[in-house]
C-alpha cells in the first residue's frame, strides 16, 4: 500500500508540473496574457466562456482546471465502518447488522444509558459554557478516568505518577502514545496481537512506528496460543512496546487468565518491555468495571511503567462524542509531569483541544455517587444481556448441528464480539447470501444480536461454515 | 552518605513492591518537559493567578461586556431541542453530512455551483485545527515534494501544525510593521519568486493575529498572479461573520479566487462564529475537478481521519445542523453575530477616539483599519512580559492583545 501510495503522488505531481509547463510555452510570445484585463471583462462564471475564445486563454483554463490531485485513487472502504455502510445500503429485510461493535437493545436499537440522559439534562440545566477546553482536556475528567481504571487510593494515583490527557476516544489516545513513541524512541517496534482491531495497524503506521505481530489466536482451539504468545514476547527486541488488550480482545474475545496475566508481566519485565495496554471495554467484559481492570492493575502493582488508553465509547455508550484518555504510568511525578507536558504538546497540532460535551458527561456521571450507582447497574445489564445472547446462540447451534463440533468457545470468549473462525469466503456467503453482515476476519459483534435472531444466525453460521470453504 | 543511600534506598522501596523492579530508570528520561504553548499556555498561566484584578486578553474567546463567555442564544436553542433525542452512533468517518452540507454553502455561496456539482470534497473536522491538520497531511500524502507557504505573522500553531505533518514550511511577507498595514508590494514579490505550483496559506479575512486584511482589489491581484504561477490557495477561515458582521462579505477573497477558477482548500471553525470553541466543530473542504475526483479525495481524506480519531464528535455538528437547517434559527444567528462583530468594530472605534483624546502624536488609524478580535499592539516581548508581572494582564507575547472591554 504505501508504494502505490508514493508512485500516485509522483503520478500527480508530473501531471500538474507537465500542465504549469505547457501554461508557460503558452504564455511566451503571447505578452497580453496574463495581463488584469483578463479578469475584469469577464462575469463570474469564467472558466466555460474562456474555452469559447481565444487560444491562449483556453490553455490558461486548462492550467486552471487541472486539479492538483489528479492521480488520487479511491480509498478502500474502511473494513469495519464500511460494513455498517454496507448493511445500510441493503434493502432485504432480513439483514442483520453484526459489524462495527456499538451496543444495540433486543430490539436492536441504539441505546443511550439512562445516566447519560440525566447527566445530560443537570448540564442544560446548569447552562455550562462552551470554552475550550485546556489542551490537556477536563480536569475533572482526567481524575475521573485515572481513578476508574486504577482505583481512586491506588499508590500510583496519590504519588501523581500518571500523565493522564483527554483524548479522541479509543482511537485518538492511542495515536498520541503511538506519535509520543515515534518521536523519543525512534525505531522502537510496538508488537501487535495477531489478529487485533484493524485501526491499531493504520494507527501505528501513520504514526511512523514500525509493528510486528505476536502469536494470539490459535484457529485450531479458537482459544489463546499462550505458548506462541510468550514465545514472541521474548523473541521481540528488549524494550519494544507490547500492545495488550485490557479485557475483552478485540475480535476474538479471548482474553488470558489472571496466572497468564502474571506470567505476561513476567516476560515484559524480564525483556525490559513497556506495556501498552488498550482499554476499550472496561465494564463490557464481565459486568464489573473493576474486575475488568485487573490487568492493568496487576502490572501496575508491580511497580512497571506502563500506557494506558482508555475509551467510553461503548461502556458508556458515547461512541460519537469521542471521549477517552490517554495515561502513561512513570516511576515518578515529575516523569509523568513531563511526560503529559509532551502528549500536550503533539496534541496541539492535531487538534488543539478535545471536544468537552463527552468529558463533562464522564465527570458528571463518575462524580456523583448515585450516577455512578446507575451506571454500574447498567453496565451490568448491558454485559448481561450479552452473556444472553451468547448462550442462546451457543444453544441454538449445538441444538442445529449434528456433525459434532464443538461450539462452546461462542460461551468462553467475553465481551461484545465472538471470532467464529469463519474465513473471509465463508464470511462472504454470510453477507450475499444471508445478509449478516460482519468484518471479514469472521468477526460478529453479539451487541447487534438479539435473542429472536439468534436461530437465523445459527442457521447462517451452519451453512457458511459446513457448505462453504 | 550512607546514612542518605540508606534513607533513599528505603522510600524507593515503599514505591516499588517487587524487588529488582525497575524502579530507578525510567523510560522517559530523554523526554524534556514541553514549553508552554505560546497562545493556550497564556491562559493557564491566568487561571493560576492568584490576583484579583488579572485580565485575561490572550486566547481568542469573545467575552461579553462583564468579561464573562458568551453562549449565543441560538446555540442553548439548539441543544434544548438535541437534548435526550439523539443517540451517539458513530458519525460517519467524513462526519455530519447536513452539517457539511450547511457549512459549504457558508464558504461557497448558498446556490454554489460546485455543491450542485458536487465537485467539493469535504469532511467534518476537529474546528479549524483539525482541519488544517487533515490538510496537512493529505498535501504530505499526496504532493511529498510540496512545500506550505505560511505568512508572516500567522497563529502560532500553523507552523506546528505543518511541521508535525512533516511539511516543509517556506514564509510570505505579510505585515509591515512601520505602517501597521499589509507590506503587499513584498507579498506580490514573494508569490512571484515562489515556484510555480506552490502551496500557500491564506487567511481569509480577520488575519490572525493582525488583524490586516488585504483589500479587495488586492485579493484580486494576488488571485491573478495566483493563476500566472499555478500556485494553490488554501484558505483558513476561521472568522467568517466575525469579522465584518456579514459572512457573505467576510468570504469574499474565497470568492474572488473561485470566479478566477482557482481549485482551493478551505478550513473552517465554528469556534469563534457560533461560539462553539470547545465542542470542536469544522469543516476541511477541497474543491476538485468533478464529482468523481471529490469522491476520491474524501475517501482519502476519511482514511487519514480514520487512524487519528475515527471518526469526529457529534454534539457540535448537531448543534452547528440544527441552528443552520432551521431559518429562524439560522436568522438569530446571523444576528447574534453582527452582535458580536458590531461589538468589536465598536470597541476598536472606542479605542482610537480615547487615545486620540488623550493626546497621542501618533497615529492610531491602525486600530480601526485592522479587523477582528484582536489587536496587534506592537509590544515588545519584554513590554508583554511587563504587563504581566506588574498589571496582571496576560496576553501573547507578540503583542496579540484580544479586544475587551471591561464594564469598569
Amino acid at each position: 500500500m504505501a508504494s502505490s501510495m508514493l508512485s500516485l503522488a509522483s503520478a500527480s505531481a508530473s501531471a500538474s508540473a507537465s500542465a504549469s509547463l505547457s501554461l508557460q510555452e503558452n504564455l511566451k510570445g503571447k505578452v497580453k496574457l496574463g495581463s488584469v484585463h483578463f479578469t475584469s471583462c469577464l462575469p463570474g462564471k469564467t472558466n466555460s466562456i474562456i474555452k469559447a475564445n481565444h487560444f491562449g486563454r483556453i490553455s490558461m483554463s486548462v492550467a486552471l482546471n487541472a486539479s492538483r490531485f489528479e492521480g488520487i485513487a479511491m480509498a478502500p472502504p474502511d473494513p469495519i465502518l464500511g460494513v455498517s455502510e454496507a448493511f445500510r445500503a441493503d434493502t432485504d429485510e432480513k439483514k442483520l447488522n453484526l459489524g462495527v461493535g456499538a451496543y444495540r437493545t433486543e430490539e436492536l436499537h441504539p441505546y443511550v444509558l439512562k445516566v447519560v440522559k440525566k447527566a445530560e439534562q443537570l448540564m442544560l440545566e446548569r447552562g455550562e459554557n462552551k470554552e475550550y477546553l485546556p489542551i490537556e482536556g477536563l480536569a475533572a475528567f482526567n481524575k475521573a478516568t485515572a481513578e476508574l481504571l486504577l482505583g481512586a487510593d491506588n499508590p500510583v494515583i496519590k504519588e501523581s505518577r500518571i500523565a493522564t490527557v483527554q483524548g479522541l476516544s479509543g482511537t485518538g489516545s492511542l495515536r498520541l502514545a503511538a506519535a509520543l513513541v515515534e518521536r523519543y524512541f525512534p525505531g522502537s517496534k510496538v508488537l501487535l496481537s495477531s489478529p487485533t482491531w484493524g485501526n491499531h495497524k493504520n494507527i501505528f503506521n501513520d504514526a511512523g512506528v514500525p509493528w510486528s505481530e505476536y502469536r494470539y489466536y490459535d484457529p485450531k482451539t479458537v482459544g489463546l496460543d499462550f505458548e506462541g504468545m510468550i514465545a514472541d514476547i521474548k523473541a521481540a527486541p528488549d524494550g519494544s512496546f507490547i500492545l495488550l488488550h485490557g479485557c475483552a480482545h478485540n475480535p476474538t474475545g479471548i482474553d488470558p487468565t489472571p496466572e497468564q496475566w502474571e506470567k505476561i508481566a513476567d516476560v515484559i519485565h524480564e525483556k525490559n518491555h513497556i506495556a501498552f495496554f488498550d482499554v476499550a471495554y472496561q465494564g463490557f467484559a464481565s459486568g464489573s468495571l473493576d474486575e475488568d481492570a485487573s490487568s492493568v492493575r496487576l502490572f501496575a502493582a508491580r511497580g512497571m511503567e506502563l500506557i494506558v488508553a482508555q475509551s467510553y465509547s461503548k461502556n458508556l455508550g458515547l461512541y460519537a462524542e469521542r471521549i477517552g484518555a490517554i495515561n502513561v504510568v512513570c516511576s515518578s511525578a515529575e516523569a509523568a509531569s513531563r511526560v503529559k507536558s509532551q502528549l500536550k504538546r503533539l496534541a496541539r497540532p492535531m487538534y488543539s483541544n478535545p471536544p468537552v460535551h463527552g468529558a463533562r458527561v464522564v465527570a458528571n456521571v463518575v462524580g456523583d455517587p448515585a450516577l455512578f450507582g446507575e451506571w454500574k447497574a447498567e453496565m451490568e445489564m448491558m454485559a448481561g444481556r450479552i452473556k444472553n445472547v451468547r448462550q442462546k446462540l451457543y444453544d441454538s447451534l449445538m441444538a442445529k448441528d449434528k456433525s459434532g463440533k464443538d461450539w462452546s468457545f461462542i460461551l468462553k470468549q467475553i465481551g461484545m464480539f465472538s471470532f467464529t473462525g469463519l474465513n473471509k469466503a465463508q464470511s462472504d456467503n454470510m453477507t450475499n447470501k444471508w445478509h449478516v453482515y460482519m468484518t471479514k476476519d469472521g468477526r460478529i459483534s453479539l451487541a447487534g444480536l438479539s435473542l429472536a435472531k439468534c436461530e437465523y444466525l445459527a442457521d447462517a453460521i451452519m451453512d457458511s461454515y459446513h457448505n462453504v470453504s | 552518605m550512607a546514612i542518605r543511600m540508606a534513607a533513599s534506598s528505603r522510600i524507593l522501596s515503599c514505591t516499588v513492591t517487587v524487588p529488582g523492579a525497575r524502579s530507578m530508570s525510567s523510560w522517559w528520561k530523554s523526554v524534556e518537559p514541553a514549553a508552554k504553548d505560546p497562545i493556550l499556555g497564556v491562559t493557564e498561566a491566568f487561571l493560576a493567578d492568584p490576583n484579583p484584578d488579572k485580565v485575561n486578553v490572550g486566547v481568542g474567546a469573545y467575552r461579553d461586556d462583564n468579561g464573562k463567555p458568551v453562549v449565543l442564544e441560538c446555540v442553548r436553542e439548539a441543544e434544548r431541542r438535541i437534548s435526550g433525542n439523539m443517540n451517539m452512533e458513530y458519525l460517519p468517518m467524513g462526519g455530519s453530512l447536513k452539517m457539511v452540507e450547511e457549512t459549504l454553502k457558508l464558504a461557497y455561496g448558498e446556490t454554489s455551483e460546485f455543491i450542485n456539482d458536487k465537485r467539493i470534497a469535504a469532511v467534518q473536522s476537529l474546528s479549524g485545527t483539525g482541519a488544517c491538520r487533515l490538510f496537512a497531511d493529505f498535501q504530505k500524502r499526496f504532493r511529498p515534494d510540496s512545500q506550505i507557504y505560511i505568512p508572516v505573522p500567522t497563529w502560532a500553531n500553523h507552523h506546528n501544525i505543518w511541521r508535525d505533518a512533516l511539511v516543509p514550511q517556506r514564509t510570505y511577507r505579510y505585515y509591515l510593521p512601520e505602517t501597521r498595514g499589509l507590506d503587499f508590494a513584498a507579498l506580490m514579490d514573494d508569490v512571484k519568486n515562489a515556484p510555480n505550483g506552490s502551496f500557500f496559506l491564506m487567511h481569509a479575512c480577520a488575519h490572525n493575529p493582525t488583524g490586516v486584511d488585504p483589500t479587495e482589489e488586492q485579493w484580486r491581484e494576488i488571485s491573478n498572479q495566483f493563476k500566472v504561477k499555478g500556485h494553490f490557495a488554501f484558505f483558513d477561515m476561521a472568522y467568517q461573520g466575525f469579522a465584518s458582521g456579514d459572512p457573505e462579505r467576510d468570504a469574499k477573497s474565497i470568492r474572488i479566487f473561485l470566479d478566477d477558477g482557482h481549485m482551493i482548500g478551505i478550513a473552517q471553525s465554528y469556534a469563534k462564529n457560533m461560539g462553539l470553541y470547545g465542542q470542536r466543530v469544522g469543516c476541511l473542504s477541497v474543491l476538485c475537478e468533478d464529482e468523481k475526483q471529490a469522491m476520491a479525495v474524501k475517501s482519502q481524506l476519511q482514511q487519514l481521519a480514520r487512524p487519528m480519531y475515527s471518526n469526529p464528535p457529534v454534539h457540535g455538528a448537531l448543534i452547528v445542523s440544527t441552528v443552520l437547517g432551521d431559518s429562524d434559527l439560522k436568522k438569530l444567528w446571523l444576528k447574534e453575530v453582527k452582535v458580536m462583530a458590531d461589538r468589536i468594530i465598536g470597541m476598536r472605534a472606542a479605542l482610537r477616539e480615547n487615545l486620540e483624546k488623550l493626546g497621542s502624536t501618533l497615529s492610531w488609524q491602525h486600530v480601526t483599519d485592522q479587523i477582528g478580535m484582536f489587536c496587534y499592539s506592537g509590544l515588545t516581548p519584554e513590554q508583554v512580559d511587563h504587563m504581566t508581572s506588574e498589571y496582571h494582564i496576560y496576553m501573547t507575547r507578540n503583542g496579540r492583545i484580544r479586544y475587551y472591554l471591561p464594564d469598569a
